[in-house]
C-alpha cells in the first residue's frame, strides 16, 4: 500500500548497496531535502527558527557525533558537553582573530581544533573501556569547563567571563548576531547537517565505519582478524569530535549568540545528547535526528500545550513536563531498548507487507 | 506528526493571545531549579503589582495591563524560547532576573528595539545611556554594590582597610564575576587584599571552598550568590564558626529563604539591599484588590520579603515608566519605542513613591539619554535571628563614582567599538 516494491529491480551493485535502496524512500528523502530547503525557509519565523528548528538542526549534529563514538564505535563518552565548549570557544576565538575570513571556515577549523582535542582525550581508550572510559571522558568535562572559566585568553578578558558572536555574513547575508534573519539562521544551520549527515552515512557504510563496528563488537575478534584497535578507536574520536564541534561552534555563534561555559556546556548538556543518542537509537543516523527532536521538539510542544493551550501555571507545567518527558523515556526504553530508529526499523518492515502480511 | 502538534499548539497559543489593546509585560520567571527559591518571591510581587493596578486603577492610564509569564528555569536556552514566544505579543519590557539571559537578549532587544530593564543585575556597563539604547539597570548595578560594600566596610574601620584582607565569594558565571573589576581597583584605592574564591553551578558543594576560607581567615568575606548557593554558604560559614558579623552578601544574597535554613547559627548575617523593607500600605492594597480576589500569583504567601517587595518594585518602576511614557506621547496604547522613552524619562521621587503606597522603597533618582543607571545606592541590613527580621543598619550609601564611572565607560566604550555603534546623546 504504502510500499509499492513491484518493479524496483536492481541491476547492479552500486544501486544495490545505495543509502536508500528502496525508491519510496529514496523520494521521500528528496522530499524531505526540498521541503527543508524550498518550503521552510521562506515561512520560517523567529519563534520557528530561534526555539525549534536552529536547536533541533544542531543538537542532531552532535547526536550523529555522539552517535559515531557510542553507537559505532562502542567508546562510552561522557564529554560531549566539554567538546562542543572546545568547539565554541575555539570558534570565538578565530572569529574575533581573524575578522576577515569567513565564519563557514571558521566553525570548520573549530571542528578540526575539537577533532585534535577529542583525540588527546581520546588516547585513554586504547588502555580502559566501558565504564572506566566514561568516567575518564568525564574527567575531561570538567576539565574543559574548568580550563575556559580559568584563563582569561579564551574569553578575550572580558570582564562577565562570557563570549558573544560579533556579526559575521556569508555571502553579505548575516549568519550570526543579532541582526540575523530566521532564514538564514536556519539555512547555515541545514547546510551543515545535509553535508555532515550525508557524510556520516557514507563513512559509517564504508571501511572505516565497519573497523569502528567491529572494535564496538568485540575488539579482540576485531585486532585478531586485522582492525587496527589505535586507528580505529582514535579515528573514531577524531571524527566525533569534530562532529561536536562544529555543532558546539554553531549553538554559540548561530544560535544563541552568548554563551558562558558552565551554564551553556556542562554535564547536563552530556547526558541531554547521550540521551538523544539513546533514545534515538545507537548506531543509527536516523536515530540521532530521531533522538534530538524527541528531547528538543517535546518540551516545547508540551509547555505551548500546557501553558498556552490549558493555561496551566507556569511552573506547574515545567514540573509535568519533566515527569512526562521522563515517563516516555522509559516506556520507550522497555517498549523498544534500541530507540526510536528500532521502532521505525519494525514499523517499516510491517508497513512493507502490508496489507498482506505472511 | 509533531511538527504539526506543535503548530497546531502554537495557533492556540496564538489565538489565546490577548486583544492587543493591552499593555503587554512579559515575565521570564523561574519557579523551578535551582535559582527558584528567589525566584518565585519575585515573580510573585513582580505580577501582584500588575494585578493591582488592573484592579484597583483599572489598568494604566485606563489600558489594562497583560502579565505573561514564562518559565525559563534560569536557562538560557529557554530564556531564547520565552524571548521568541512573547516579543511577537507586543512585549513593552524584558526582565528576566539573570544576567546570562540578559547577556544574550541585550543585542537581540537592540535589534527588534524593546527594552531591556536589569534592576541591579545584567550587564553593568549598560548605565551609560550613549551606548545601550535599549537597556537600563537603574537604580543601581553590580559595581555600584561592590563599592557600597567597601564603603561600609570603610566606614567600620574608621576609614582604612589596609593590611585588611577580603575574599570574595562567588558564584562562577558572568553574574558572579562581574564585580571582580571593580573590587580590584578598589583594593589599589584602599590597601586591602583581595581574594576570589568561585563556586560552581548550582553550589550545593563548598566544602574545599569554606576550608580555603578557613585556612586563610580573611577580616571580610563578600558574597555574590544565587539560589541555592547562598543557603549554603551561610551554613557552611556555620560550620566553620566564621563571624557572621564580617559576612556581607549581595543584594541577591539577602533574602529570608538565604538565611532560615542555618537557624539561629546565621545571625548577624549582613547583606546589601537597594530597596527597603518595610510593612508599606501597597501591601494592604494588594491584599483587598489582588488576594482577597483569589488573584495572586503563586500560593500568596511572599508578600513583603525581601525578594517579593523587589518584584513589587521592579513592577511599579515598568508602570511608572508606562504612565510617563503615555504623558509623553499623549496615547494610553504605547508601544515598546514609546516605552523606552518612558523609561528614560523616569524620575522616581519622595513623593511619588509616597503616592505610590510605598514610602522610601528605593532611592531618589531620574533617568536620563546618558545615564541609564540611576543613582547606584544601596544599604546594608543585617539578619536578626530571634526575630526573623531584616534590620537595615545604614541609610541609602553613596558608591564610588570616581572608581566606576571609568571603568563603566571603560566597558561600554569596548562594547560600541566592537559593535560598531554610534554614540547617542550628543
Amino acid at each position: 500500500m504504502f510500499y509499492r516494491e513491484a518493479g524496483d529491480f536492481k541491476t547492479s551493485y552500486s544501486e544495490d548497496s545505495q543509502t536508500f535502496p528502496i525508491r519510496f524512500d529514496r523520494y521521500r528523502y528528496y522530499a524531505v531535502l526540498v521541503v527543508a530547503f524550498a518550503v521552510i525557509p521562506f515561512v520560517v519565523d523567529d519563534y520557528w527558527a530561534n526555539a525549534i528548528l536552529v536547536p533541533f538542526l544542531i543538537y542532531s549534529i552532535a547526536a550523529i557525533g555522539l552517535n559515531i563514538l557510542t553507537g559505532y564505535c562502542g567508546q562510552v563518552s561522557l564529554g560531549t558537553g566539554g567538546f562542543m565548549a572546545v568547539g565554541a570557544y575555539a570558534c570565538y576565538k578565530l572569529m574575533t582573530a581573524f575578522p576577515d575570513v569567513s565564519i563557514v571556515l571558521h566553525v570548520i577549523a573549530a571542528g578540526f581544533i575539537t577533532a585534535g582535542v577529542g583525540v588527546l582525550f581520546g588516547l585513554p581508550s586504547l588502555r580502559i573501556k566501558g565504564f572506566y572510559l566514561a568516567v575518564a571522558t568525564l574527567a575531561a568535562q570538567f576539565f574543559l569547563v574548568w580550563l575556559f572559566n580559568k584563563v582569561p585568553w579564551f574569553y578575550n578578558y572580558s570582564a562577565s567571563g562570557q563570549i558573544s558572536a560579533p556579526e559575521r555574513t556569508v555571502l553579505g547575508i548575516a549568519v550570526t548576531g543579532p541582526e540575523t534573519t530566521a532564514w538564514a539562521k536556519y539555512l547555515i544551520c541545514l547546510l551543515f547537517v545535509v553535508v555532515l549527515a550525508w557524510a556520516a552515512r557514507n563513512l559509517t557504510r564504508g571501511t572505516i565505519g565497519r573497523s569502528w563496528m567491529a572494535i564496538r563488537d568485540m575488539d579482540i575478534a576485531a585486532e585478531i582478524i586485522g582492525v587496527n584497535p589505535l586507528k580505529a578507536k582514535l579515528t573514531a574520536f577524531a571524527v566525533s569530535s569534530f562532529y561536536i564541534g562544529i555543532a558546539g561552534a554553531l549553538f554559540f555563534a548561530v544560535y544563541l549568540g552568548a554563551v558562558e561555559v558552565g551554564e551553556a556546556f556542562g554535564i547536563q548538556k552530556s547526558f541531554l545528547i547521550l540521551f538523544m543518542v539513546i533514545i534515538g537509537g545507537l548506531g543509527s543516523i536516523f536515530g540521532s535526528f530521531a533522538g534530538a527532536a524527541f528531547l528538543v521538539l517535546l518540551p516545547v510542544l508540551l509547555k505551548n500545550v500546557l501553558v498556552g493551550g490549558m493555561g496551566w501555571p507556569t511552573d506547574l507545567a515545567a514540573h509535568i513536563e519533566l515527569m512526562i518527558v521522563g515517563a516516555l523515556i522509559i516506556v520507550f526504553l522497555i517498549a523498544e531498548p534500541h530507540g526510536l530508529a528500532q521502532l521505525w526499523r519494525i514499523g517499516k518492515e510491517k508497513l512493507r507487507l502490508w496489507p498482506f502480511p505472511h | 506528526m509533531k511538527l504539526k502538534l506543535a503548530s497546531a499548539a502554537l495557533g492556540a497559543l496564538v489565538a489565546a493571545s490577548p486583544a492587543l489593546a493591552d499593555l503587554v509585560f512579559p515575565d521570564l520567571s523561574y519557579r523551578t531549579g535551582a535559582y527558584a527559591a528567589g525566584g518565585i518571591p519575585f515573580s510573585d510581587g513582580y505580577q501582584d503589582y500588575f494585578a493591582l493596578v488592573n484592579e484597583r486603577d483599572g489598568g494604566i492610564g485606563g489600558v489594562k495591563a497583560k502579565v505573561m509569564e514564562c518559565e525559563t528555569g534560569y536557562n538560557t536556552e529557554k530564556g531564547v524560547e520565552c524571548y521568541e514566544a512573547t516579543k511577537g505579543e507586543g512585549a513593552l519590557i524584558y526582565q528576566p532576573l539573570s544576567t546570562g539571559i540578559t547577556y544574550q537578549l541585550i543585542p537581540k532587544v537592540s535589534a527588534d528595539q524593546i527594552p531591556l530593564h536589569t534592576m541591579g543585575y545584567g550587564r553593568t556597563s549598560a548605565a551609560n545611556g550613549k551606548v545601550f539604547e535599549w537597556v537600563f539597570n537603574y537604580p543601581a548595578n553590580y559595581w555600584d554594590a561592590a563599592s557600597v560594600a567597601i564603603k561600609y566596610l570603610l566606614d567600620e574601620n574608621g576609614g582604612d582597610l589596609s593590611g585588611k584582607t577580603i575574599t570574595l565569594l562567588y558564584h562562577n558565571s558572568a553574574y558572579g564575576k562581574e564585580p571582580i573589576r571593580t573590587l580590584e581597583e578598589l583594593s589599589k584605592k584602599h590597601g586591602y587584599t583581595l581574594n576570589t574564591i568561585p563556586v560552581d553551578h548550582p553550589g550545593q558543594e563548598q566544602k574545599s571552598q569554606w576550608l580555603q576560607i578557613r585556612r586563610e581567615r580573611p577580616d571580610y568575606v563578600i558574597m555574590w550568590g544565587w539560589g541555592v548557593m547562598n543557603q549554603v554558604a551561610i551554613q557552611e560559614a556555620a560550620n566553620i564558626r566564621f563571624p557572621m558579623e564580617n559576612f556581607i552578601g549581595n543584594w541577591w544574597a539577602g533574602a529570608e529563604h538565604d538565611v532560615t535554613p542555618a537557624g539561629a547559627a546565621a545571625d548577624g548575617y549582613k547583606s546589601l539591599n537597594m530597596n527597603r523593607i518595610a510593612d508599606y500600605p501597597v501591601f494592604a492594597d494588594i491584599k483587598t484588590h489582588v488576594h482577597d480576589k483569589g488573584l495572586a500569583a503563586g500560593d500568596g504567601s511572599n508578600v513583603g520579603k525581601v525578594l517579593y517587595t523587589r518584584g513589587m518594585y521592579a513592577a511599579m518602576l515598568a508602570v511608572e515608566a508606562a504612565k510617563t511614557a503615555q504623558e509623553i506621547h499623549g496615547t494610553p496604547d504605547i508601544t515598546a519605542a514609546m516605552m523606552r522613552d518612558g523609561m528614560e524619562a523616569l524620575v522616581m521621587d519622595a513623593a511619588k513613591m509616597e503616592a505610590l503606597g510605598a514610602p522610601g522603597i528605593g532611592p531618589e533618582f531620574g533617568v536620563s539619554c546618558t545615564d541609564h543607571g540611576g543613582s547606584g545606592m544601596g544599604i546594608v541590613q543585617q539578619w536578626n535571628a530571634s526575630e526573623g527580621k531584616w534590620v537595615a543598619l545604614t541609610d541609602y550609601i553613596m558608591p564610588d563614582d570616581a572608581i566606576i564611572a571609568p571603568l563603566v565607560e571603560e566597558d561600554s566604550m569596548a562594547y560600541a567599538s566592537e559593535n560598531n555603534l554610534s554614540l547617542r546623546c550628543e
